[in-house]
């Protein structure tokens, strides 16, 4: 018998859970702008992720999906990722679609329930939140089948949580990118939970990344903790895919310190000394600390990028607030580029109905 | 010039006009490049149009349709093969969850012109899973058009239209009559209305309704009552949504009488609806209740007891005849 194939997952980290580097660093991480950066953008998406929770909690947006806990991933994507790149997220990347280009109040305005969010210009040609799961997976193939039909040296990049791995639609976007060698690249945010079922009940493989291996595509993990890892592993991948060396599979290790949505209740299923042992490993004290360490942050730069947050969010907020409602006509009016003959009637009634004295009730 | 061509062929040269017209035409799907697709529909386009344009995909009718949607958001035109009615289950929720919803909740911002091809219905002893007439689980989705030809002249010229049109579209052809029954057809790049229902024929008497192959069963049947001086309105529906009701209620308020007739099992099939929009509408106008010849609320079977499940001409002129003695 001989063995006809062997190979490896790695593991890729470079700031312990204490901020000290467990090996030498890249050489962009001897400038401080780059990971002040991260440090500002995650500390802005926290504060944002509380806000809109006690907004939910007061009725004033709908069920949401928080990023405690998932910031670093979504930064750090946000930075390499190039602007004619094209992003297909899943429900959790709000600060993903804010970096791409998706103002604050278009993505409140998706979260309380209006698909005007998603019309953003800002978003380009990015796809709006996969609701159902690992159905990004696919659509993001196509739109790297796109680029590779045109040569263009573009990357197409989908998240999707460690649940999502299960399902068949990811299974066969991680095959078609081998077959066909695709510019994609895939993030699995194992968030180490999908509801209330942990990774362990999830797949019988020790990794996520290993899925890759059967699809004939790199795949490797990494501390989705750590923003230097992340920055390491994400700009070779999209190097990799922007120069038609094919796809990538990143397996991205963080921990959901919410709930799933604001419609869950984590405690139900999961322990307060596992939550506690992951609020250790979290990705923004661990680069404060390292940012403190080089004298590169302090308390003044704290309180300050607080206040202006604060403020940042509060104009989101009020825009988002002071957005005129939808005419009840947008109901229909964009279901096909041209209302077909054996709608209007039933729009018309829609108009009439939305009308006040009509029968529409709130 | 019109070449006299089989409904395969004609599918076959719509294609190959729109590739050579519009650089954005992709066509991909399982067997569709070296092989020409398992009918043949797809044949020489990928020796023409090269391997970028004609895409032999791995085994996965999901991947096939959601690899669609994001190509068609790039602003290509794929257009897709699934290789038999059975087979595109694996695929509803990329066309239900995404393509049919990707204008309308981004609000115009991206939009999703693909095409999906199936070849569907019974009567050439396929295996099972090959047969089935599911289109009314495509009817009943806002935004999904569903369209199906019955001529090859109609396959050419509503297949372009299905390519040009910017919004999603379900091209089901009808596989009893591929290559049955060829007839002239020009090359001459214009497409035909979609939305709108065809009528074959001019009638009097009472209105018949159907779509794809069962037109074959419905124009006979006419035929034939036409020498028993029944004169028969046919109206092919071809856009299965949205629905061209306004042709049917002109029709059956002309004739006070309607048979609708299609291989999809009865019950909350297309023909239930077009039955209950004239009894909302045309009620009083109606000299007979309107009346069903349609598949058996069964599973469409495998190829031994295909003959006792598919409608047959018989069966549409003992309905007219009922429909013309009630009273």
């Amino acid at each position: 018998m001989e063995t006809v194939f062997t190979a490896g997952i790695t593991y890729n980290s470079y700031l312990s859970e204490a901020g000290e580097p467990l090996q030498s660093l890249p050489n962009w991480t001897e400038q401080p702008d780059t990971l002040a950066r991260y440090y500002r953008n995650m500390v802005l998406a926290r504060q944002l992720d509380n806000k809109i929770i006690a907004l939910q909690r007061t009725g004033q947006i709908g069920t949401y999906a928080s990023q405690l806990g998932a910031e670093a991933i979504d930064i750090v994507l946000g930075e390499l990722m190039h602007s004619d790149d094209v992003l297909v997220p899943y429900y959790r990347n709000h600060a993903l679609q804010m970096l791409r280009g998706m103002s604050m109040a278009e993505m409140l305005s998706y979260w309380g329930g209006d698909e005007r969010g998603n019309a953003s210009a800002g978003a380009g040609e990015d796809f709006p939140v996969a609701v159902p799961i690992a159905t990004q997976a696919l659509h993001a193939t196509g739109v790297a089948t796109a680029f590779k039909i045109r040569n263009e040296k573009r990357a197409a990049v989908t998240i999707c949580g460690d649940g999502g791995t299960s399902k068949g639609d990811f299974m066969e976007a991680l095959n078609v990118a081998g077959a066909w060698q695709l510019p994609v690249v895939f993030v699995i945010n194992n968030n180490q939970w999908a509801i209330s079922v942990p990774r362990s009940l999830q797949c019988g493989a020790p990794t996520l990344a290993q899925k890759a291996i059967g699809a004939g595509i790199r795949g490797e993990q990494v501390d989705g903790n750590d923003v230097i890892a992340l920055h390491e592993s994400i700009s070779e991948a999209l190097k990799h895919a922007r120069e038609g060396k094919g796809a990538t599979l990143i397996e991205a290790i963080s921990y959901r310190l919410s709930d799933h949505t604001t419609a869950d209740d984590a405690t139900r299923y999961r322990s307060n000394e596992e939550l506690k042992a992951a609020w250790e490993r979290e990705p923004i004290i661990r680069l404060q600390t390292f940012l403190h360490s080089k004298g590169w942050w302090d308390e003044i730069q704290e309180t300050t990028w607080h206040n202006e947050v604060s403020q940042i969010i509060q104009q989101g907020l009020d825009e988002y607030l002071q957005r005129p409602a939808q005419p009840a006509s947008d109901l229909i009016d964009y279901l096909y580029a041209t209302l077909p003959n054996a709608l209007k009637e039933q729009r018309e009634r829609l108009i009439r109905n939305a009308k006040p004295g009509g029968n529409h009730h709130e | 010039m019109s070449n006299s061509m089989t409904m395969v062929e004609a599918v076959n040269l719509a294609l190959h006009s729109e590739m050579q017209r519009d650089s954005s035409v992709v066509i991909l799907g399982e067997d569709v490049g070296v092989n020409g697709g398992v009918f043949r529909a797809t044949v020489g386009l990928r020796d023409e149009f090269g391997i970028k344009r004609v895409l032999d995909t791995p085994l996965a009718e999901t991947m096939i349709a959601g690899l669609s949607v994001g190509m068609a958001s790039q602003g290509l035109k794929p257009v897709a093969e699934i290789q038999f009615m059975g087979f595109i289950l694996a695929a509803m929720e990329h066309l239900i969850g995404h393509a049919a919803r990707l204008r309308h909740r981004t609000r115009g911002r991206l939009h999703c012109p693909m095409v999906l091809r199936v070849p569907f219905g019974g009567g050439i002893h396929a295996p099972e899973h090959h047969s089935e007439s599911t289109e009314a689980l495509f009817a009943h989705i806002p935004g999904l058009r569903v369209v199906i030809p019955s001529s090859p002249a109609r396959a050419y010229g509503l297949l372009l239209a299905a390519i040009r049109n910017p919004d999603p579209v379900i091209f089901m052809e009808p596989k009893r009559i591929y290559r049955l029954n060829a007839q002239p057809v020009e090359d001459s790049g214009k497409a035909l209305p979609l939305d709108t229902c065809y009528t074959l024929r001019e009638g009097a008497d009472i209105t018949l309704i159907s779509w794809g192959a069962m037109i074959k069963e419905t124009l006979e049947a006419a035929d034939t009552l036409a020498e028993q001086a029944i004169s028969c309105e046919v109206i092919d529906l071809v856009t299965l949504n949205p629905i061209d009701h306004k042709t049917i209620l002109a029709s059956v308020a002309k004739t006070g009488r309607c048979v609708i007739i299609h291989e999809a099992p009865k019950s909350c099939a297309v023909g239930a609806e077009i039955s209950a929009t004239i009894a909302e509408r045309e009620l009083l106008n109606l000299q007979a209740p309107v009346n069903r010849v349609t598949g058996y609320d069964t599973v469409m079977p495998y190829y031994r007891m295909e003959n006792h499940y598919m409608p047959n001409t018989t069966d549409i002129i003992d309905a007219v005849t009922n429909t013309l003695e009630f009273s």
